[in-house]
């Protein structure tokens, strides 16, 4: 009898999933405050297998049990505590949290903006604004999804800084360095760190199907890359049964990214 | 005990044009739209309006209110941005003091307790210093010499002084209240309505029910859903619907097909046109005729 291969017909979006879940690896009993959809089933994906001390909210103001599908109707969530706004900064001072933000700009230092392409006297595009985004990234694990990778998005200098990249935060000094920590910048091409020198942008992992020369040519900026650049891993059979039939049955990921 | 029910024609009455008025609320949640319906219908101009932006300053930018707004975003929750305040923004016809929504908080918590500035890392590195420069940093006073430093790190460290952000008014929108103005907040999120109201001059609670004082909390609603309390609050007006479009829950949910077309109006001047004159620039019972129309 032949067992079929469950790691076939991967989609990128699978893939991504496992890379957004891995940012939470080993994380214990913090936050996890995913934005869009393949980030929020990483997340669940995490909680249900190797980080079961992650913390999640209903996205509205509390703390949900478990890690629920998200074709869960609100009315069948389990809410453990209270998480109203004001308690969420009480958490992300506190540095209890690994936040995952979309950016709409990324720079190889790190920085990211959701305020305004333009100068932001004078914007050419208005975004949703800075949000959270200063305060998270010098508080707290931050890290960055970017479901649409290109010169257009990873670019040489964000045109407003929200999120704080390596540079920005060392110029400003201790108060600005102390907890900061961007950590991974996951997109549907590959997964990126700053584990440089110069803490500068590294690709980290190219999705299976991806050539490095393809990200290098969809990136604004001159990326590192590590000689010995290795594939995003596969999803394990448990963790694909998991995010197919359980988190994600509508197959909403795969309008997120598509393949 | 004093009887401070009123109208929003009187609490609205009580502004004057370059005021900052600071609205409850957050993003297109709870929202104390009469109020901001009336505010667009009046000739009041030139506001500084304080939120954690929605439709409110969607509105208030669309019909010529507003000079400044002081914000961390501005969204409709499920429309990522408002068309409105994008377009207002893009013509230069609005000033923004955006900070980062922590920062947001302290402000108005700084004016509440009354002292000018709360200290906080939120800000430091980003950009939101220097398209603020009015902004300043402030160093602590506590060296590595001092019993209170718990880590080297934090010696003299430099951080941002978010400034008090004074409101001249303040408006809130509950699920109950009672006329001694305590405000009742029966959704799970009371935001920072009463820090709005504690950072203002005048204070200007809405509710969808008036009851008798004492009776609002009950069975079903412990006492810790009054989230107001009457020290924070100079005048409560019933307005059933007062936060429509946006979510008030349990009283309604967001109206997301008045939402849409609210939003899908920027588009075009003259949908804009026809918009406003159904639905804005029109009193509060004929706004409620309007909608409950829609619903037939």
């Amino acid at each position: 009898m032949t067992v079929p291969d469950v790691t076939s017909g991967v989609s990128r979006a699978e893939y991504c999933v496992i890379a957004c879940a891995d940012a939470w690896r080993g994380a214990g009993e913090i936050m996890a405050s995913p934005f869009g959809i393949i980030p929020s089933l990483g997340a669940r994906l995490a909680k249900r297998t190797f980080a079961p001390d992650l913390v999640l909210t209903d996205g509205e103001a509390a703390l949900v049990v478990g890690a629920p599908s998200l074709a869960a109707p609100p009315s069948d969530l389990v809410r453990e505590a209270p998480m109203p706004y004001r308690s969420v900064f009480d958490v992300v001072w506190s540095g209890r949290r690994h936040i995952m933000m979309m950016a709409s700009q990324i720079d190889c230092e790190g920085n990211q903006n959701i305020s305004a392409v333009g100068p932001h006297a004078a914007p050419e595009v208005q975004l949703v604004g800075v949000r959270g985004a200063p305060g998270n990234s010098v508080n707290h694990p931050t890290s960055y999804w970017v479901p649409d990778h290109s010169v257009r998005t990873f670019v040489e200098h964000v045109d407003v800084v929200c999120g704080v990249g390596y540079a920005r935060a060392a110029a400003a000094g201790a108060g600005a360095t102390r907890f900061h920590d961007v950590r991974l910048v996951v997109s549907n091409l590959g997964v990126f760190d700053f584990e440089t020198r110069d803490r500068t942008m590294r690709l980290r992992s190219y999705h299976p199907g991806v050539s490095v020369d393809e990200i290098a040519a969809a990136t604004g900026f001159a990326l590192s890359v590590p000689p010995d650049v290795a594939e995003t891993r596969m999803p394990t059979p448990e963790e694909l049964e998991l995010l197919r039939n359980e988190l994600d049955p509508g197959s909403r990921r795969d309008r997120e990214v598509r393949s | 005990m004093s009887d401070k029910s009123a109208t929003v024609g009187d609490m609205v009455g009580e502004l004057r044009s370059g005021m900052t008025i600071g609205i409850g609320g957050w993003g297109s949640r709870r929202k104390p739209m009469a109020v901001v319906r009336a505010i667009c219908n009046s000739d009041l101009h030139d506001l500084t309006v304080v939120a954690y932006g929605g439709p409110d300053v969607g509105l208030l930018c669309a019909t010529g209110k507003v000079c400044k707004v002081v914000c961390g975003f501005v969204t409709l929750d499920s429309i990522a941005l408002d068309p409105h305040w994008r377009a207002a923004r893009q013509a230069g016809r609005v000033e923004v003091m955006e900070v980062d929504e922590g920062m947001f908080f302290l402000g108005l918590q700084a004016a509440a307790w009354r002292v000018p500035f709360l200290p906080t890392r939120a800000g430091l590195g980003s950009d939101v210093l220097g398209i603020n420069p009015d902004l300043r940093l402030v160093r602590s006073p506590y060296g590595a010499d001092s019993p209170f430093v718990a880590d080297p790190a934090d010696a003299d460290v430099e951080l941002v002084a978010m400034p008090a952000l004074h409101l001249d008014a303040a408006f809130v929108h509950t699920n109950r209240a009672d006329a001694a103005g305590n405000g009742q907040v029966l959704s799970p999120d009371p935001f920072f309505d009463p820090l709005f109201l504690g950072a203002a001059d005048r204070r200007f609670v809405t509710t969808e029910l008036l009851v008798a004082n004492g009776e609002l909390a009950d069975g079903d609603h412990p006492l810790s859903t009054v989230a107001v309390h009457r020290m924070l609050t100079d005048a409560v007006a019933e307005v059933p619907g007062g936060a429509h479009f946006t979510a008030n829950p349990p009283d309604y949910d967001r109206d997301e097909a008045f939402q849409k077309e609210y939003a899908s109006a920027a588009g075009d001047p003259g949908e804009w046109e026809a918009f406003a004159q159904r639905y804005v620039l029109v009193g509060e019972d004929e706004y409620r005729a309007r909608v409950k129309e829609r619903e037939q």
